[in-house]
C-alpha cells in the first residue's frame, strides 16, 4: 500500500469503527454515575480489613495483589529483555563504553545545573523512600515511589556525569535489585502458602494505628518490594540508554 | 447525563492508531503506541468517576464520606509504570533497528528484509 | 483451596526471579541454569496434570487472598481450574519442558536470561488460562507478552529479529490496549470485574451496545494474538525470526491461547448478555474458514520452513476457530483435541527444523535439498510429525478434525478444511521429502523470497558435527505423544469424558454458580444450558472421520509428490511453479510493514463491528 492508499482506507475504517465505539459509550451511566457495585464494596471495607487509608494502595497490594505480582513482573521482564537487547550490541565492541567514556573529555555541565541537581538529590531520594514505605496511607505505594527514588540515580548524572551514575548503580546490582524486588513479592504468597493461608494472605499482624508504617500487615512490605524492584528498573532503563547515547554521539564525533 | 469524557478517551485512542499507521518513523509510532495506551487510562478513571466524590483516601477525613473507586485508580496506577517499560523495551528495539539499518523508516525496514 | 492453583504461575516467576538475581554467580555454570529451568517447567507441569485430575468433576475456585465473594460481589481476584484451562496450560508447560531441554546444548552463549524469559512466559500461559478476572487475565497476557516479544528479538546480531520483534510487539500491544478498552467499558457498565459477576450483572442490566462494543474490543486483543485472518500479519514475521524452541511455544501454545481468550470471553462473560448466539456462531465460523483458508495458500508458497510452519498454524488457528463457532460440545471436544494433538506435532516440527538450522545452517528449502540425508532420525521424524499435521490416524489430530465435521454436518466445510489440510500438510511433507530425501528437484528460487528465506543463517555458536541427544528426544517424545493421545482416545470414556469438560466449559449458569455461589443472583435468565441446547452427541471414531483422515494424508502425499516432480511431469510442465501467481498477491498484504498492519487491524475491528452492530441492534 501506499501512504496515500493507507490513510484513505484507514480513515474509512476508523469512521465505522467510531462510530461503533460511541454506539456503546452512549450505553455507558453517564460520567460521575458510577453505578458500582466493586468500588462501594472496596471503601466498604477496605479500612477495617487492611487498617490502610490510602484504599487504592489496599486495592492494589492487597484486594488485587495477584495483579500487582503480574504488573510487577511486566515491568522486570522489559527491562530484562532491554537489557538482553542492548547489552548483545555492546558485546560486539572491543572495549565496554564505559572504558571508552573515561577517555574522552567531560562535557562540563553549568554549575546551576549541577547545584540544582545536588539540592534535589536529597529531597527526591527521600520522598521517593517515604512514598515506597508509606502505601498504606499515600496514593503511589512502591510504582511511583521507585520512580521517584530512581530520579535521585538521574540527578547524580545529571550534576555529574555518567561515570558516577554508572558507580551508583552497576549493572550487576540494579539486575539483582530487580529481581529480588519483583521475586520478593511472588515470596511473600508463597510464604502465605507455606502457613497454610491462601496465596497473597495478608498474615501479618495489623497494628492498632491506622496509617502508621506497621498498621496494615504485609502491605508496606511488599509495597517496599515494589519500590526496590521499580526503582533498579528504572535505574537500569536510564542507564541503558544513557550508554547507548555515549555510544551514538561517539560514533557521531 | 454526559459522556464527554468517554468521547475524550475515544478521541485520543483514534489520534493514536491515525498517527501508528501514517508515521514513518518507528519512534514516532512508539509514542504513538503511548498515546493509544493513555487514551486507556482517561477511560477508566472516567469510568469510576462519582461526581461529588473526594479521592479514597482517609487518613484525615472524618467519618465515611462519598469517594470515587478505587478499583480503576489502581488500575491505571499499575499501568503507567508497567507503560514506561515497555516503552524502553519497544525503544531498544528502535535503537537496534537504527544500528543494524541506518535508518527508522519501517518501509524501509520491510525493504531491506526482501 | 487447592494449593496447586497459585503455585503453578508463582514456581515459575520466583525460578525466574531467583535466576536473575544470582545471574552473575552463573557465570560458568549454565547447567545449574538450565538444570533449574527444566525442573521448574517439569514441575509446572506435574502439578497442572494432578490439578487435571483433581478438576474432572468439578471446577475449583481459589480466591488470593482469601477473599470470597459476598452476596454475588468480588471484591478479590480468582483463579478458576477446570479440565479445559488446566489441559491448556499443561500443553503449555509440556512444550516449555521440551523447548528448554531442546535448548540445554542448543545456545552456548545463552546467558540466564534467555531461562528467566521462558519462564516467566510459562507463569504468564498458566496465569492467562486460569484467570477468573478480565483485568488478570489481561495482565497475564500482557506478561507473556512482554516475555514473548523479549524472546523473539533474543538474537538482534541477525539481521531478521528486530523487524519481526517490532512488528509483532506493535500490533499486539495495540490489540492488548483495545481489550483494556473494552475492560474499562463493560466496567463502567457493571461495575465488575469478575467474570462470573460481569456475566450476571451485564445480562440484567440495559445498555446492550456497551456490551457488544467491549466484547469485541475485548476479544480483539485475543484475535491479534489468535493470528486470525486479518489480524495475522504479525505472526510469521515473529516465527521467521524468533530463536526455534522459542517458535514450539508461539506456535504450540500461545497463539490457541488467543483463541482461548475468545471462547472464554463468550462462555464464561458475555454469551448470555450477547444473545444471538446463531448469527454470533456464523461470523466466527466465516472469520475461521477465510483464515483456514488464507492460512493454507500462503502455507504452500514459502520456501522458509519456519515461516510455511508458521502460515500452517494460521490455517489450523482457523479450523479451531471454526470449531469454536460450532457453539457445540462436540466441536468444542474436537477443537480441544486437535490443539493438543497439533501442539504436540508443530512442537516437533520445529524442533526438527531446528536441529537442521543447527547442523545445516540454513531454514531455506531449496538451499537444503537433499542435505538433510544425513539426518536420519530428524528426517523420520519430521516427516512422521508431516503426517501427523495431514491426521494420520491415530494421530490426535484426525479425531480433533472428525468431531469439529462430525459437529458441524456441512458438507461445504469438510471439503474446504479438507483441502486446506492437504496444502497445509502436503507444503510439509513436501519439505520432508525435498531436504531429508532428496527426492524430486529443488524448488525453482524466486529471488525476493531466497533473501528472504535466507535472512537467516544459523541461531547455534558453531555448526556442530552431531546433534545432541538432548535436541533430539524431545521431537521424538513429542510425536510420540501426540500418537498416543490419539490411541488414548480409543479407551472408552475417554472422548466422553473430554465431550463433558466441553459442556460444562460452555455452561455459563454453572459458572457463575461455581465461582459466586449458588446463592448468588440467583443465575440469569439469558443464560440457557447448553445441553438443552445442543443435545450431547457422542464422541467417537467414525467411518468418515477416519476416511476423510486417509483421504487427506493421500492428498497431502500426492500434492507433496506433484511439487516435488513438478518438472518431470510431461503432461503438465508449461514453466509454471505451484504456487508461484501466489507471490506478488501476498507481498502486497504481507509487507513486513507495520502501518499496513495496523490499517488491517482497524478495517477488520470496523467490518466486525459493523457485522455484530446489524447482528445485534435490535435487541
Amino acid at each position: 500500500m501506499t501512504p496515500g492508499q493507507r490513510r484513505v482506507i484507514f480513515l474509512v475504517a476508523m469512521a465505522g469503527l467510531a462510530a461503533f465505539v460511541i454506539w456503546g459509550i452512549t450505553g455507558l451511566p453517564g460520567f460521575g454515575r458510577y453505578p458500582g457495585p466493586y468500588g462501594p464494596a472496596i471503601l466498604k471495607v477496605a479500612e477495617g480489613q487492611t487498617n490502610a487509608t490510602g484504599i487504592v494502595s489496599a486495592v492494589n497490594f492487597e484486594y488485587r495483589g495477584i495483579d500487582t505480582v503480574g504488573e510487577e513482573f511486566i515491568l522486570f521482564t522489559a527491562v530484562v529483555g532491554m537489557t538482553v537487547v542492548l547489552r548483545k550490541l555492546r558485546g560486539e565492541r572491543q572495549r565496554p563504553a564505559i572504558e571508552e567514556a573515561r577517555e574522552r573529555a567531560q562535557p562540563a555541565g553549568g554549575t546551576g545545573v549541577r547545584a540544582a541537581a545536588l539540592a534535589f538529590t536529597g529531597p527526591a531520594a527521600l520522598i521517593g523512600w517515604w512514598l515506597a514505605t508509606h502505601a498504606q496511607t499515600n496514593p503511589s505505594g512502591g510504582f511511583q515511589g521507585g520512580v521517584v527514588l530512581a530520579t535521585a540515580f538521574l540527578l547524580v548524572y545529571l550534576g555529574g556525569e555518567f561515570l558516577t551514575f554508572r558507580r551508583l548503580s552497576p549493572v550487576d546490582i540494579t539486575d539483582a535489585a530487580e529481581a529480588i524486588g519483583a521475586g520478593g513479592f511472588a515470596a511473600v504468597g508463597v510464604t502465605a502458602i507455606a502457613a497454610g493461608l491462601p496465596y497473597m494472605d495478608n498474615y501479618l499482624p495489623l497494628g492498632k494505628v491506622p496509617g502508621a508504617v506497621s498498621s496494615a500487615g504485609t502491605i508496606a512490605l511488599i509495597s517496599f518490594l515494589v519500590g526496590i524492584g521499580v526503582a533498579a528498573a528504572f535505574v537500569q532503563i536510564a542507564g541503558e540508554l544513557l550508554e547507548q547515547t555515549m555510544l551514538v554521539r561517539e560514533g557521531g564525533g | 447525563m454526559t459522556y464527554f469524557p468517554y468521547l475524550v478517551a475515544a478521541w485520543i485512542l483514534a489520534c493514536g492508531l491515525y498517527g501508528l499507521v501514517t508515521n514513518r518513523d518507528l519512534i514516532h509510532q512508539i509514542i504513538c503506541l503511548i498515546v493509544v495506551q493513555s487514551s486507556t487510562y482517561v477511560m477508566l478513571l472516567a469510568t469510576g468517576y462519582v461526581t461529588g466524590g473526594i479521592a479514597p483516601y482517609f487518613s484525615d477525613v472524618p467519618g465515611s464520606p462519598k469517594a470515587v473507586d478505587p478499583v480503576v485508580q489502581a488500575l491505571a496506577l499499575t499501568d503507567v509504570v508497567v507503560e514506561a517499560a515497555v516503552t524502553a523495551l519497544l525503544a531498544s528495539f528502535a535503537i537496534q533497528a537504527h544500528k543494524r539499518f541506518g535508518t527508522l523508516d519501517p518501509q524501509d525496514l520491510a525493504e531491506f528484509k526482501g | 483451596m487447592n494449593q496447586l492453583i497459585p503455585l503453578t504461575v508463582a514456581v515459575p516467576l520466583l525460578t525466574a526471579a531467583a535466576l536473575l538475581a544470582v545471574r552473575p554467580l552463573l557465570a560458568g555454570l549454565v547447567w545449574v541454569a538450565n538444570l533449574a529451568a527444566v525442573a521448574a517447567a517439569a514441575a509446572v507441569a506435574v502439578m497442572l496434570a494432578f490439578l487435571l485430575r483433581q478438576t474432572s468433576t468439578d471446577e475449583a475456585v481459589y480466591w488470593f487472598a482469601g477473599f470470597r465473594p459476598s452476596h454475588g460481589v468480588a471484591i478479590g481476584v480468582n483463579f478458576v481450574a477446570g479440565p479445559i484451562s488446566v489441559g491448556l496450560a499443561l500443553i503449555g508447560a509440556i512444550l516449555m519442558t521440551a523447548a528448554l531441554v531442546f535448548s540445554w546444548r542448543y545456545f552456548t552463549h545463552v546467558g540466564t536470561y534467555f531461562h528467566g524469559l521462558m519462564l516467566i512466559f510459562l507463569a504468564g500461559v498458566a496465569g492467562f488460562c486460569l484467570a477468573g478476572d478480565v483485568f488478570d487475565l489481561f495482565v497475564w497476557f500482557e506478561l507473556m507478552g512482554v516475555a514473548a516479544y523479549a524472546l523473539t528479538a533474543y538474537r538482534p546480531e541477525e539481521r531478521g529479529p528486530i523487524q519481526g520483534a517490532l512488528n509483532f510487539a506493535i500490533t499486539n500491544s495495540v490489540g492488548a490496549y483495545l481489550s483494556l478498552t473494552g475492560i474499562a467499558l463493560i466496567y463502567g457498565r457493571t461495575g465488575a470485574l469478575n467474570m462470573a459477576q460481569i456475566g450476571q450483572a451485564a445480562a440484567s442490566r440495559s445498555g446492550h451496545g456497551v456490551v457488544v462494543v467491549s466484547f469485541l474490543l475485548i476479544i480483539a486483543g485475543f484475535l491479534v494474538k489468535a493470528a486470525i485472518v486479518p489480524f495475522h500479519f504479525w505472526l510469521a514475521d515473529a516465527h521467521a525470526v524468533a530463536p526455534t524452541p522459542v517458535c514450539v511455544l508461539f506456535s504450540g501454545v500461545m497463539v490457541e491461547l488467543g483463541l482461548y481468550g475468545i471462547a472464554r470471553m463468550y462462555w464464561s462473560v458475555f454469551g448470555g448478555a450477547l444473545g444471538h448466539q446463531a448469527a454470533l456462531a456464523d461470523v466466527f465460523l466465516a472469520l475461521g474458514t477465510l483464515t483456514s483458508v488464507v492460512g493454507a495458500l500462503f502455507c504452500f508458497r514459502e520456501r522458509h520452513v519456519k515461516r510455511l510452519l508458521a502460515f500452517s498454524t494460521i490455517s489450523h488457528m482457523g479450523m479451531f476457530l471454526a470449531g469454536f463457532a460450532l457453539m457445540t460440545p462436540l466441536g468444542l471436544a474436537g477443537v480441544a483435541v486437535y490443539v493438543a494433538g497439533h501442539a504436540l506435532v508443530k512442537g516437533a516440527l520445529f524442533l526438527c527444523s531446528g536441529i537442521a538450522l543447527h547442523r545445516l545452517r540454513s531454514v531455506n528449502e531449496t538451499c537444503l535439498h537433499g542435505r538433510g540425508r544425513k539426518l536420519p532420525v530428524t528426517g523420520a521424524t519430521f516427516t512422521l510429525a508431516g503426517l501427523g499435521l495431514a491426521g494420520l490416524p491415530p494421530f490426535a489430530l484426525f479425531l480433533g478434525k472428525g468431531w469439529i465435521e462430525d459437529s458441524a454436518r456441512m458438507t461445504w466445510l469438510t471439503v474446504v478444511f479438507t483441502l486446506c489440510a492437504i496444502l497445509a500438510a502436503g507444503a510439509v511433507l513436501r519439505v520432508a521429502g525435498g531436504v531429508f530425501y532428496g527426492l524430486g528437484d529443488p524448488p525453482r528460487e524466486d529471488p525476493r523470497m531466497e533473501a528472504e528465506a535466507n535472512e537467516e543463517t544459523g541461531e547455534t555458536d558453531e555448526g556442530r558435527q552431531r546433534t545432541p541427544l538432548t535436541m533430539l528426544i524431545p521431537p521424538v517424545l513429542l510425536v510420540a505423544g501426540a500418537m498416543a493421545a490419539g490411541v488414548a482416545m480409543l479407551v472408552p470414556g475417554a472422548g466422553a469424558a473430554i465431550e463433558r469438560a466441553a459442556l460444562r466449559f460452555q455452561d455459563q449458569a454453572a459458572y457463575q454458580a461455581a465461582v459466586l455461589g449458588p446463592s448468588g443472583h440467583g443465575g440469569s435468565a439469558a443464560a440457557a444450558p447448553v445441553a438443552t441446547l445442543h443435545p450431547v452427541e457422542p464422541a467417537a471414531v467414525t467411518v468418515s472421520a477416519v476416511v476423510v483422515a486417509l483421504v487427506c494424508v493421500a492428498g497431502a502425499l500426492a500434492l507433496a509428490g506433484a511439487a516435488l516432480y513438478w518438472r518431470r511431469l510431461p503432461v503438465l510442465r508449461r514453466g509454471y511453479e505451484p504456487g508461484a501467481g501466489l507471490t506478488e498477491f501476498s507481498r502486497r498484504f504481507q509487507s513486513g510493514v507495520i502501518n499496513d498492519y495496523v490499517t488491517w487491524l482497524v478495517v477488520g475491528l470496523a467490518i466486525i463491528g459493523g457485522v455484530l452492530a446489524l447482528i445485534t441492534g435490535h435487541g
